[in-house]
């Protein structure tokens, strides 16, 4: 992990909030943020977007041998999430090893990622958690009145 | 464009080579390589060495006039240049040096690769391993090399059925095949049970499907194939040699379980050699985990999409299969000393191709590929050989 909090520092947009981009010609959304869109290129138009958060597991695994910053957390779930927007990025699920499902509803939350020893700086950003929509709830309940 | 061609190779045993240094390996098979190829310092325009990460494993960057140093070129000044693409660090330095005596800039040249990984420890040797995916936006997060593999694995049985049984076998046969390569790291029989029970590293992958940290030197020699003969009575001709590139991370591919750079090298080299994935006799393909062999030898077109298990499991790839794959126990087995390994690929089909592998000789080989990886598919290098 980085020992250099300006590194740090600089991503904080896109770490805290979801921050990306939005390519206006051809509609594709970036995430993390891409300065040059790979189908439009110098024709692109790019703004910034704030991404929902919310989105599906495309594909996980649980990680029980890590690299020595992540090591006090193992067992931990490692997915790679689509966003609702499209981009797919890659992040950590909270929740039990055998809730984790391909196909799985997942929001955005704010979590401590690292720390650089006792006294470094702390590296906060983005994990996923599952996610109990409204919909799929009622849709729940009335599976279970029918039965 | 001039035919390029292999004139000498060599190679150090893989493993872990407590008693030497980087500089110690890279001689050793620096000498064995010349004295094969029966040429002079003298005669070297050029040197190109694959490593990955001399910075981060020995502390030690300006690996080209090392090298060129330690093989007693200094005098000479040979000019001696460090290519990196991650684990495909050989296989970009082997591409280099085709393309200089390809060019006609050089005559005789030296595609060298070498990693020192054991110098540190195996947390330090995996961080500066993950290096080669996205520091920003993989690892900042968590993740692993073996993860990233484990999560194209995931989607693989999902897609198509794949079995961890089907994955192990591979481990099982590269295996095998290392017990008869007197370099290899591992030269012992290992079952799917052993593979089964060892520990857990990123489900569904277990211990027994990494491929292992490893110290090891790999050097050929290129020539432009109207010499060739003069040096060698079995050169080598390198009639394909692609390079292709894809997202730096996973979550931004295509396909999951693809590698697009894989595809895109392949069929470029097949189009340059003029011949079909079929008539490949025997291939060194980049199993950095074993579901990388079952992703690699469908990327390559061996087998179709989603049929790289099975083949495993029913013998497809194995010594006496259709397509021999990773006889000289390939990155599993034999060890993978990352920057080395392009090279060592090169190496073996060269053997192969000359009749010289010993036990695990494959017969009647015509045609020879190796497939080298950089990260999860970031970089892919293809070459093909033939006599």
């Amino acid at each position: 992990m980085t020992t250099q909090a300006p590194r740090f520092w600089r991503s904080i947009p896109q770490r805290y909030n979801l921050l990306g981009t939005h390519c206006n010609r051809c509609n594709e959304y970036f995430f993390p943020p891409r300065n040059l869109c790979p189908n439009c290129r110098r024709g692109a138009h790019l703004e910034s977007h704030a991404f929902k958060g919310t989105g599906t597991i495309i594909t996980y695994t649980t990680i029980h041998n890590a690299t020595d910053d992540f090591e006090r957390l193992t067992p931990y779930n490692l997915a790679i999430i689509q966003l609702d927007e499209g981009p797919k990025i890659t992040g950590q699920i909270v929740s039990s090893q055998e809730e984790v499902k391909i196909g799985m509803r997942v929001r955005a939350v704010f979590r401590i990622l690292g720390k650089e020893g006792d006294r470094g700086i702390i590296y906060y950003g983005t994990k996923f958690a599952p996610l109990i929509e409204p919909g799929c709830q009622e849709r729940e309940e009335k599976s279970s009145d029918s039965a | 464009m001039r035919s390029v061609s292999i004139i000498g190779v060599g190679c150090t045993k893989f493993g872990e080579r407590w008693d030497s240094s980087l500089r110690d390996m890279i001689a050793e098979a620096g000498v064995l390589a010349i004295e094969d190829a029966e040429i002079t310092g003298e005669q070297i325009d050029a040197l190109y060495v694959g490593n990955m990460s001399g910075g981060r494993f020995i502390e030690q960057e300006h690996i080209g006039a090392l090298i060129a140093d330690c093989a007693g070129l200094s005098r000479l000044h040979v000019p001696s240049t460090r290519v990196e693409a991650a684990c495909a660090s050989g296989g970009l330095a082997l591409r280099q040096a085709v393309m200089a005596v390809a060019s006609g800039y050089c005559d005789i040249v030296i595609a060298a690769g070498v990693e020192k990984m054991t110098d540190v420890s195996s947390g330090t040797a995996a961080d500066a391993l993950a290096a080669a995916a996205d520091r920003e936006w993989e690892c900042f997060f968590g993740a692993t090399f073996p993860a990233l593999y484990a999560m194209m694995a995931k989607m693989h049985m999902r897609r198509y059925g794949t079995t961890h049984d089907q994955m192990a076998q591979v481990a099982v046969k590269n295996h095998h095949h290392a017990c008869m390569n007197p370099i290899a790291q591992y030269q012992m029989e290992i079952g799917i049970d052993d593979v089964n029970r060892s520990s857990m590293v990123a489900d569904p992958l277990h211990v027994l499907d990494c491929s292992p940290i490893s110290d090891g030197a790999s050097v050929v020699v290129l020539a432009p194939t109207e010499t060739a003969r003069r040096f060698s009575d079995t050169p080598i001709k390198i009639v394909g040699c692609a390079q292709a590139s894809d997202t730096l991370a996973l979550h931004d591919r295509r396909d999951l379980t693809t590698l697009d750079a894989t595809v895109h090298a392949g069929r470029s080299a097949f189009r340059q050699a003029g011949i079909e994935p079929r008539q490949v006799d025997v291939a060194e393909v980049h199993d950095c985990f074993t579901i990388a062999e079952i992703l690699a030898i469908e990327d390559l077109g061996f087998v179709e999409k989603g049929h790289g298990g099975r083949a495993a499991e029913e013998g497809l790839t194995a010594l006496d299969g259709e397509v021999a794959v990773n006889t000289s126990g390939g990155l599993k087995a034999c060890g993978h000393p990352v920057g080395a390994t392009g090279i060592k690929q090169a190496y073996e089909i060269a053997l192969q191709l000359r009749g010289e592998a010993g036990r695990r000789q494959v017969d009647e080989v015509e045609i020879g590929l190796a497939h080298n990886v950089g990260g999860s598919g970031g970089t892919a290098l293809v070459h093909i050989f033939t006599r």
